[in-house]
């Protein structure tokens, strides 16, 4: 069941051109990111030979790619998750859901299924350039896959949040900024702490991604992303229980 | 006994809903069986659709319980869920799905296999005269055609119980006719509510009716018992040749004669006493030259106004 909600909501995605444009940008803008970063190898690559431990193609291209996916995703995460469930209490289509013998649970897992198989196209891209550097060199790939796994576990918290504001309002632009504005204040809520064990620095999405930009798994990070995707999906489900209630 | 009760579909019991301090629903209790189609008629905002939200596990009950084939809605929603076809006032549709894609997202979503999909969707399709715009976009399609798709949705699962709300406003008279015809037909296996605030869509196709206002039933019966209901007091007739109004008052049974012009009269009479009858035989007897004879029905606003009135008067 839930996986027929989430190949309706990726049918309805790619219905629409919203999400062509979105990918499409995405793609390139990664894209070019992808490129100068190898230009910039290029040029300090003699210099490099010289070291005795030098970074390899994986730290100086592969790494900041991920990290410029990062950021990307946090600008394109509130537009594709938007309409998931605003536009549906817009068009009061929602009952056809809810009518239908589904738990809330299903619906909502459904809906956030189906944002990150798109999301998990919107990754696959980077991680086809980047394998594509096999053609000249050799890969660390612990590195790569660290960041894999850290983008992918970024994605699901990220479409967890914008699912539960989507469930909010019945207006998409309205969940798209409120979305955005969360997420740029989650990314950042470190910058203020000073001292370096500051709680902030707990709470900021930044630092648990740093550590996966950096290849290092550590299961406290993995458990932040984890806990924060559980969370909002948590609150989602109340939040549609709570419309059934009615205030 | 027990044959009795299985046949009955929907068994609401003091269903009572209210939003902040406005009471929506008042202690609302009734009764389906099998094959039977149920009107419910009111003005707006006297509670109809919140009532099928509530039977449909849209709305959570303030109080009260619901049960659809004798499992509760409130313990088991799925299971209770599986049985119900609903048709909300706004069909939701998603409009980026085709037809067939939208009614085999329909009957999934109701668990039907995957062997029995496409079987089923053709069924509705067909019920619903559906089969030539199986391919086109529903967004593309009209009005009309889109609140098939609703009807199709709602009855692709072959459910226990179909709940249409208001199904056939914004149709064109033959649309409204073509649909009337398949609610009918629907009554024959599965159980249909369906809400309007037309009267005679409610005596086209219901077996029984019921009047909501103010958020509680003033009026449930079977569609004989209304007409009987609505049957007026007064008599317009029309008269070439016409006596002085004090020959019509002195017939049997006339309480009051209204004079609406020269040819034209309104005789008010007792339900008992009819003076119909009587009437004609003065007209020929006395050549009056009678032309015009029809009986006053009570209008369905005249029954509101008469089931409220009954209802303050006996509390």
């Amino acid at each position: 069941m839930i996986f027929t909600i989430a190949a309706k909501e990726l049918k309805s995605l790619f219905a629409s051109p919203l999400a062509w444009v979105v990918l499409a940008l995405l793609e390139l803008v990664i894209a070019y990111l992808f490129l100068s970063q190898i230009d910039a190898f290029d040029a300090v690559q003699s210099r490099l030979s010289q070291l005795a431990n030098a970074p390899g193609i994986t730290e100086v291209i592969v790494a900041p790619l991920f990290g410029s996916v990062a950021t990307v995703l946090l600008m394109a995460v509130p537009l594709l998750s938007m309409r998931l469930l605003a536009e549906e209490k817009r068009n009061r289509t929602l009952t056809l859901l809810i009518s239908a013998p589904l738990a809330m649970t299903e619906i909502v897992l459904g809906k956030f299924l189906g944002l990150l198989l798109f999301l998990a196209a919107v990754i696959a891209l980077p991680a086809l350039m980047a394998l594509s550097l096999y053609a000249g060199g050799r890969l660390d790939s612990g590195l790569l896959l660290a960041n894999l796994l850290g983008t992918v576990l970024l994605a699901a918290s990220f479409a967890s949040l914008g699912l539960f504001v989507s469930s909010l309002t019945a207006q998409p632009v309205v969940a798209a900024m409120g979305t955005l504005g969360a997420l740029l204040g989650l990314w950042i809520v470190n910058l203020a702490a000073a001292e370096p064990d500051s709680v902030l620095h707990y709470l900021s999405v930044m630092k648990h991604f740093e550590s996966f930009n950096k290849g290092l798994v550590n299961t406290g990070d993995i458990a932040y992303f984890a806990l924060f995707t559980l969370t909002f999906l948590v609150l989602t489900v109340r939040r549609l229980d709570r419309d059934r209630l009615g205030a | 006994m027990t044959q009795q009760a299985s046949t009955v579909t929907v068994r609401a019991s003091a269903l009572h809903r209210s939003f902040g301090a406005r009471v929506a629903v008042r202690d609302v209790s009734f009764e389906l069986r099998k094959g039977e189609v149920l009107g419910f008629l009111g003005p707006n905002g006297a509670g109809k659709t919140t009532t099928m939200q509530m039977l449909t596990g849209n709305l959570a009950p303030g109080a009260g319980s619901v049960q659809i084939c004798g499992i509760d809605l409130l313990d088991r929603p799925t299971a209770a869920k599986a049985r119900i076809g609903y048709l909300p006032e706004t069909p939701p549709l998603y409009r980026e799905l085709t037809v067939d894609e939208f009614l085999r997202l329909a009957a999934r979503l109701h668990r039907l296999k995957k062997h029995e999909l496409a079987a089923a969707v053709e069924r509705a399709k067909q019920r619903c005269g559906l089969v030539e715009v199986g391919r086109r976009l529903i967004g593309s399609l009209s009005k009309g055609y889109q609140q098939r798709v609703g009807i199709a949705q709602a009855i692709v699962h072959n459910p226990d119980v179909v709940i249409l709300d208001e199904p056939t406003v914004g149709l064109d008279p033959i649309q409204i006719r073509e649909i009337r015809a398949l609610i009918r037909e629907l009554g024959g296996e599965h159980s249909v509510i369906l809400s309007t605030h037309i009267l005679p869509e409610v005596e086209s196709v219901c077996d029984r009716v019921q009047i909501m206002h103010d958020g509680a039933l003033v009026y449930s019966d079977t569609i004989a018992g209304l007409k009987q209901f609505r049957q007026g007091h007064s008599l317009v007739v029309g008269l070439g040749h016409p006596p002085a109004p004090a020959e019509l008052q002195a017939l049997a049974g006339v309480a009051q004669v209204e004079v609406i012009s020269e040819t034209q009269f309104r005789l008010h009479f007792d339900p008992e006493d009819n003076p119909t009858d009587a009437l004609v035989r003065a007209s020929v007897e006395r050549g009056w030259g009678l032309f015009h004879l029809s009986p006053t029905q009570a209008s369905l606003e005249d029954v509101f106004v008469q089931l409220t009135q009954r209802d303050e008067a006996q509390p």
